[in-house]
């Protein structure tokens, strides 16, 4: 066998890819063997490091050294100088945002200093293409470990013990769920992956099932084993091609392996896996819906009781987890529940990766103890606001969450706690908004998402989110009235009662959050038909100060022709040829046009 | 390749821990001069001698680094080795020739190769 | 056109003929067969209707909750322009008004009248890091503005 002296890691997750992380691979390749150092250096394609916003990332060891934004142009300064002649590129180093030192070491950016990486300790360090490499890893010796040591009530027992709470949104203990799966009779029984991740703005579950496939496949393993079942799907999102390519060859590895399939580990369990594409619904993350879809009917949610639990897929008792969720399990096993429990806080055990995106320095995944404040997530680890701007507030949990205001930074980040300040933990997407991120086009963003993703079945849903869109596109453009949130209130309300499942339950509380902490931002749209920060087109006007040196630019770039006037005198615009497309305001050079 | 045991399971284990060895660094260091001086003394293939050393004795938690010129161009190629625990020494002109010598008499045995060395850093800790 | 429909047609016949019995099947087979013809054409609905025996109303219903299923030819590349959150406050709807004016679509329009392109918007492609990000059939961009999204169409074959 070969040895290595060195390994040169590029990240091939979908933010990678995008990035061009396959053509710096290549090229890789293709410049070790050029240099004639292939027998000595290995490159290897691994899976998300959460970091997207620099990528694609190159992580070389054994030193360790991380460099970002990659190009394949790069590639051959990194061969030359840091492979052959050990000299670091520091030109390609990570640059800390706020000191702009260059931070040579993986671990030493802060970006991943404060993270605590249980789910996603694989991605980005394995190649997820390799079994070998997970078992390298400790892989699949949980699930041995579970066949061999433990009965599945034992198993169950640990995983009450541990205090997971799903990590889909709802965060419903983990054991109790099995638990009552496990108790429900009959001889067929089934384990389903949610993989339908469906909130814009988080991506965990697709970069874990990129880099680290066989952790989920082993915590699906697991959990079938706990409740007696044989049989699981895995239904994922057909938008997340890459996901669905690296599961179908990890299942059929563990297969050949005979740690998935008949027989597992040489035991009487058996367990085979199947991946069902989702086919573009939203609802379909909802569990009695996700398996109405797996049935191949349309996706509606059905009401509850009976639960899955008891009458599930094809009627049969199935247990649904999503994907950060089993991406928990093995580690449990490996390490035993007290040790799981020692992370987090009373009621919420463990770590939550969360989604960092908007305007934010370090967008990307950030795996931390639950009760870390979301202060520390923001500021430490994702950098603080693009450009020094002003932070306005954070949407949390997708389209069923809500908004947190600055006062409420230091709130620890647990379930309860965010319910409390009327957010929800939901999937654990963070969208960081600034001073131009206006809080009602938010709210009407999230509105227009789950009213077109409303599957139409129970009333209070169909046609409730529908009138609150309305209202709220009137208050965007000019046409708010009086009374008008105190109708979004009652509507939400409404709503909220008597909707049939999660969707509708929770499709007002991003209105119902806006409102409770930027109520003035309301007021304006409606009492002023102004929108402070000058996002609402209907509501916005240009006009141009006595700064006007006129050179003509803005009259240039005008689209509609609405800007007129001498040149070396100061312009005008016409409001009523005006488009208020804002091209004017980024173009004048001496910023003499503002917004208002 | 069916997995029928634990035992099993912990040989592919360890096979594949040691394919992926180099992504740790465990604290035993081979380190290389490979400045242009270096290079142009030869440092290449004292570089490739050093690889087919370990994998020739299966050592696979040896971190094989590099470093640019120290300043010593005279006695290049240059050759460190990092024990934890012990001083770092500096062995050179070192050539192919001498590599299994200075692997098999100090990074294994901890016995120092006198007549090859150029300087000793004193261990901090 | 006749050839490669014929090629199609024989497809299809292969496809049902691995997923007749087979329960569940309804979603896997249209998104196959949909993968053979590009669009869902009515004869190749009724088809897999009676073939798979599953009532067409239900096939139907099937076909028109999805967001992925098309009754309509589609162009030879799908733009799938992200309106997700992140890519909402970082500016998606500059980079699709963009994209409609390169494409010349009007309102409403979704495919161009060459059948080179189709222009569809989704809610989230899981590429936040990269806000706002463009897919071009399976591949991403990122970090995109209105004047980068012409020059990465003209490159489209």
């Amino acid at each position: 066998m070969a040895l290595f002296r060195a390994h040169v890691l590029v990240c091939t997750g979908t933010g990678c890819t995008a990035s061009g992380g396959k053509e710096v691979l290549a090229k890789f390749e293709e410049e070790i063997k050029a240099k004639g150092l292939d027998k000595e250096v290995k490159a290897v394609e691994t899976g998300c490091h959460g970091f997207c916003e620099q990528g694609p990332v190159v992580t070389v060891y054994p030193e360790g050294t991380f460099y970002v934004r990659v190009k394949p142009e790069d590639v051959p300064a990194i061969v030359e100088e840091h492979l052959l002649k050990g000299r670091v590129v520091e030109r390609l180093l990570y640059k800390e945002p706020i000191t702009s030192a260059q931070v040579p070491d993986y671990e030493e950016i802060p970006f991943y200093k404060k993270q605590h990486r249980i789910v996603l300790k694989n991605c980005g360090t394995i190649n997820p293409d390799s079994l070998e490499e997970y078992i390298g890893a400790d892989g699949y010796e949980a699930l041995a470990h579970v066949l061999l040591d433990l009965t599945p009530e034992q198993v169950v027992e640990e995983m009450k013990k541990s205090g997971l709470r799903g990590r889909g949104g709802g965060g419903f203990p983990t054991g109790m769920k099995w638990g009552f799966c496990q108790k429900s009779p009959g001889p067929k029984k089934y384990i389903i992956c949610n993989a339908d991740e469906g909130d814009p703005g988080a991506f965990m579950d697709r970069s874990l099932l990129e880099g680290d496939p066989h952790a989920v496949l082993e915590g699906m393993a697991i959990g079938a084993y706990a409740i007696g079942a044989d049989e699981g799907y895995i239904y994922c999102r057909a938008e997340y091609p890459l996901a669905i390519k690296r599961l179908k060859q990890a299942i059929a590895q563990a297969e050949e392996a005979g740690l998935l399939g008949d027989n597992i580990l040489g035991t009487n369990f058996s367990c085979h896996l199947h991946i069902k594409e989702g086919a573009g619904a939203f609802v379909c993350g909802e569990e009695t819906a996700l398996m109405q879809s797996i049935e191949g009917n349309r996706g509606m949610p059905r009401p509850r009781p009976p639960f899955p639990a008891v009458k599930g897929l094809w009627g049969k008792p199935s247990n649904i987890n999503n994907v950060e969720t089993f991406g928990n399990v093995p580690y449990i096993f490996r390490v035993g529940a007290e040790e799981y429990a020692k992370f987090g806080t009373e009621k919420s055990k463990g770590t939550k990766v969360f989604a960092l995106t908007g305007k934010i320095n370090n967008t990307g995944l950030a795996e931390v103890p639950m009760g870390i404040t979301m202060r520390e997530i923001i500021f430490d680890i994702g950098g603080g606001i693009i450009g020094g701007k002003k932070f306005k507030a954070v949407q949390i949990g997708g389209p069923s969450g809500g908004c947190m205001p600055e006062p409420l930074l230091d709130t620890p980040v647990d379930y309860d706690s965010l319910i409390a300040a009327g957010a929800m933990m939901g999937s654990g997407g963070l969208v960081v908004m600034d001073e131009d991120t206006c809080m009602v086009d938010v709210a009407k963003f999230f509105l227009t998402f789950t009213q077109s993703e409303s599957c139409g079945k129970c009333t209070p849903c169909r046609e409730g989110t529908k009138r609150m869109l309305e209202i709220l596109i009137d208050i965007t453009e000019g046409r708010g009235k009086e009374g008008d949130i105190e109708k979004l209130e009652k509507l939400a309300k409404s709503i909220k009662a008597g909707a049939l499942c999660a969707l509708g339950q929770t499709a007002p509380n991003p209105v119902l959050s806006t409102l409770r902490y930027f109520r003035d931002e309301y007021e304006a749209h409606i009492k002023e038909k102004r929108c402070p920060a000058g996002v609402c087109k209907k509501l916005v006007g240009y006009t141009i100060t006595d700064a006007c040196k006129g050179c003509g630019l803005c009259a240039k770039t005008c689209p509609a022709g609405a800007i007129s006037g001498e040149l070396k005198s100061k312009h005008t615009i016409d409001a009523s040829k005006c488009i208020k497309c804002g091209a004017c305001m980024t173009k004048c050079p001496f910023k003499a046009i503002v917004r208002g | 390749m069916a997995i029928k045991s634990l035992d099993e399971l912990r040989k592919i284990k360890a096979q594949a821990q040691k394919d992926t060895e180099a992504r740790k660094n465990t604290g035993t260091q081979v380190i290389i001069g490979m400045g242009t001086c270096g290079i142009a003394a030869g440092a290449r293939e004292v570089m490739k001698a050093v690889l087919d050393e370990l994998a020739k004795r299966n050592l696979h938690d040896v971190a094989v680094l590099q470093t640019g010129c120290i300043g010593m161009c005279q006695k290049e190629p240059l050759l460190d080795i990092v024990r934890p625990g012990e001083d770092r020494v500096t062995y050179g002109p070192v050539s192919p020739k001498d590599v299994p010598r200075i692997i098999a008499d100090h990074l294994v045995n901890g016995n120092v190769v006198e007549d090859l060395v150029v300087a000793k850093i004193p261990n901090k800790a | 056109m006749v050839e490669k429909s014929e090629k199609a047609w024989e497809e299809l016949s292969q496809l049902l003929d691995k997923y007749r019995g087979t329960k569940g099947c309804v979603i896997p087979v249209l998104q196959q067969a949909q993968a053979i013809f590009g669009y869902l054409p009515k004869d190749v609905l009724l088809t897999i209707s009676k073939e798979i025996d599953v009532p067409i109303s239900q096939i139907y219903g099937v076909v028109t909750f999805y967001a992925q299923f098309h009754l309509n030819p589609r162009g030879k590349n799908i733009v799938r322009s992200c309106q997700g959150t992140a890519c909402h406050v970082r500016g998606a709807k500059l980079v699709l008004e963009a994209i409609k004016e390169k494409l010349g679509l009007a309102e409403g329009q979704v495919t161009t009248p060459d059948l080179k392109f189709t222009l569809e918007t989704v809610a989230c492609i899981g590429a936040c890091g990269l806000a706002p990000c463009v897919m071009i059939n399976d591949d991403t961009h990122g970090r995109l503005t209105p004047e980068k999204i012409g020059a990465i169409l003209d490159a489209v074959e």
